[in-house]
């Protein structure tokens, strides 16, 4: 009978859909919602789980043909840098670890902000989701397993959602003129390089809201409608250089090339599309209920937030710094290509979200030629990064997609080397120091008086 | 009632302006049925109220009388205020 018990609960925790249920409903009990919210709560997020299952089908569907006409082409192996695409195809095999690691995660990110100073708490949800996903890869490649996996990926989450805001915070003071919100999305190293070129090279440079743009760009911030438009160019191009033979005989059964390269292009956007509804209902419950908790445990730390955020600050310095990262990312692919290397393409969704973001920082440092420098940068950073990020992702590292901002890749290179020196053991024995010595810093060193800083009760 | 929050993917900053509208409903004491989008998913008759930053609003394709539009996305005295003014026209 016991037996049969203990199977009963493993099978459940085996599920990553009833696993990421059982997170939301735990957080709806705990905030004593009604008996009607918790399962209506709990259900919405395994189907947004399974949903999620759905769109990795689709994405995988037409991402693999890509690689194939890449093949054809170009006799090198091509990768289309996305988050959604890569953490879909992830949740099949690591999709528990990746809910626990996420769970703990957030509590080991409330524990950081109570107890260091680094008081920030990472509201960016769909981010903590992927990064939890890419940390729990990248320790199980590393040979982790069981509650050290599980205990070693959350302290690191924990960390990255407290500590990368805290490395954005002087220049987000910069751009937005106050202290009360910090900035929270995955893409830190790559906006606080932007800054930091902005500085040395935008002596004197006006800013970017000093110039009149065209403002029929915006189209693109609908990211499904970007998606569709950058995949078709892709695919267009691949096919024709492919030819129509090889994509008539080998992948469209006979369908011109060109009607399929379009029909593949769409269908990967589509995928896209049908995995972020599955990531909403996954988030819907979750976040409040984190939100609600760091409220009430760490009441003065500060929210990090997604970068639409730092957009209403320099519309200009968004569309200047998403050409410019776009243009950094052909420039490094077509280094790449110099190299012999893996071909990373410029996603448009990365340029457009990161790129823009790093405009703002850019143009807050160093004015116009701070936007322009800073955001190039920030391109070619997303175009190199992920290439030193696909040894250490094991199997995974062939997808023809991989993860796209540079703090997954920054993290995941990291942990990754970090594994090829030292062991299990010292990997955690390093992830707890860290977490003690901030921890000593904060209750040993008296803060230097900030005028807005409050006390520490 | 349905009010929808919307932005360019429909994750990080919408979600934050559905936290933020949850909040200030509770405070008027209003009941609504509060969801956020992506701008794709944010037709004219998904909700009776769609809320989004200006950058946004001209691409949307959303009548003026269902629209709030928001300067910041972090300011909720801001949105209070064009919530309120919404509740006392309609």
């Amino acid at each position: 009978m016991l037996q049969e018990i203990i199977k009963f609960i493993v099978d459940i925790l085996k599920v990553p859909a009833v696993l990421v249920g059982l997170i939301a409903m735990v957080g709806l009990i705990a905030q004593r919602k009604p008996l009607a919210d918790t399962i209506k709560g709990t259900i919405k997020t395994i189907l947004g789980f399974l949903v999620l299952g759905g769109g990795a089908g689709v994405v995988v569907s037409s991402i693999t043909p890509l690689g194939d006409m890449f093949e054809e082409a170009f006799q090198l192996q091509g990768i289309i840098p996305n988050n959604e695409a890569i953490v879909s195809m992830a949740l099949n095999e690591y999709g528990t670890a990746t809910a626990l690691i996420m769970a703990f995660g957030m509590v080991a990110n409330i524990v950081f902000a109570r107890f260091t100073r680094l008081k920030y708490i990472f509201l960016t949800g769909h981010h903590t989701f992927y990064m939890a996903c890419m940390i729990g890869i990248i320790l199980t490649v590393a040979g982790f397993s069981g509650w050290q996996l599980i205990f070693t990926g959350a302290l690191t989450l924990g960390l990255v959602m407290a500590l990368f805001p805290a490395i954005a915070q002087p220049q987000m003071r910069k751009i937005i003129g106050s202290d009360d919100v910090a900035f929270g999305h995955f893409g830190t190293l790559g906006y606080v390089l932007s800054g930091w070129i902005g500085g040395l090279v935008g002596k004197n440079s006006p800013s970017t809201e000093q110039m009149n743009l065209p403002k029929n760009l915006s189209f693109l911030r609908d990211s499904s409608i970007s998606i569709s438009l950058t995949m078709m160019i892709i695919y267009l191009i691949l096919a024709i250089f492919a030819g129509p033979n090889y994509v008539e005989n080998y992948l469209s059964s006979g369908n011109n090339y060109l009607v399929y390269a379009i029909i593949q292009a769409i269908t990967f956007a589509a995928g896209v599309f049908i995995i972020l509804q599955g990531v909403r209902l996954i988030l819907s419950e979750i976040v409040p209920a984190f939100t609600g908790f760091s409220e009430k445990l760490v009441p003065n730390a500060k929210p990090a937030l997604d970068c639409p955020v730092v957009f209403p600050y320099a519309p200009n310095a968004v569309l200047v710094g998403f050409l410019f990262s776009f243009v950094g990312g052909l420039v490094g692919l077509f280094v790449l290509g110099k190299l012999n290397s893996v071909l990373i393409l410029p996603g448009v969704v990365p340029h457009f979200f990161c790129g823009a973001t790093a405009g703002v920082f850019g143009n807050a440092m160093g004015g116009r030629r701070g936007a322009m420098f800073g955001a190039f940068a920030n391109g070619l950073l997303i175009t190199f990064l992920p290439v030193l990020l696909l040894p250490v992702l094991g199997s995974l590292g062939f997808t023809n997609t991989t993860f796209s901002d540079t703090d997954f890749c920054g993290v995941g290179i990291i942990l990754g080397n970090m594994a090829r020196f030292f062991n299990k053991e010292i990997i955690m024995a390093i992830m707890v120091g860290i977490f003690a010595l901030l921890v000593i810093y904060n209750y040993a060193v008296k803060p230097k008086n900030l005028a807005n800083k409050e006390d520490d009760k | 009632m349905k009010i929808m929050a919307v932005c360019g993917s429909g994750l990080g900053s919408s979600f934050m302006v559905e936290l933020n509208i949850k909040k200030v409903l509770k405070k008027i004491n209003k009941e609504a049925d509060v969801s956020h989008a992506d701008l794709a998913s944010a037709t004219p008759d998904a909700a009776d109220l769609f809320i989004m930053t200006k950058d946004l609003a001209a691409s949307s394709g959303i009548p003026e009388d269902k629209l709030i539009v928001l300067n910041n996305i972090i300011d909720i005295s801001d949105l209070e205020t064009k919530l309120v003014a919404y509740f006392d026209n309609h």
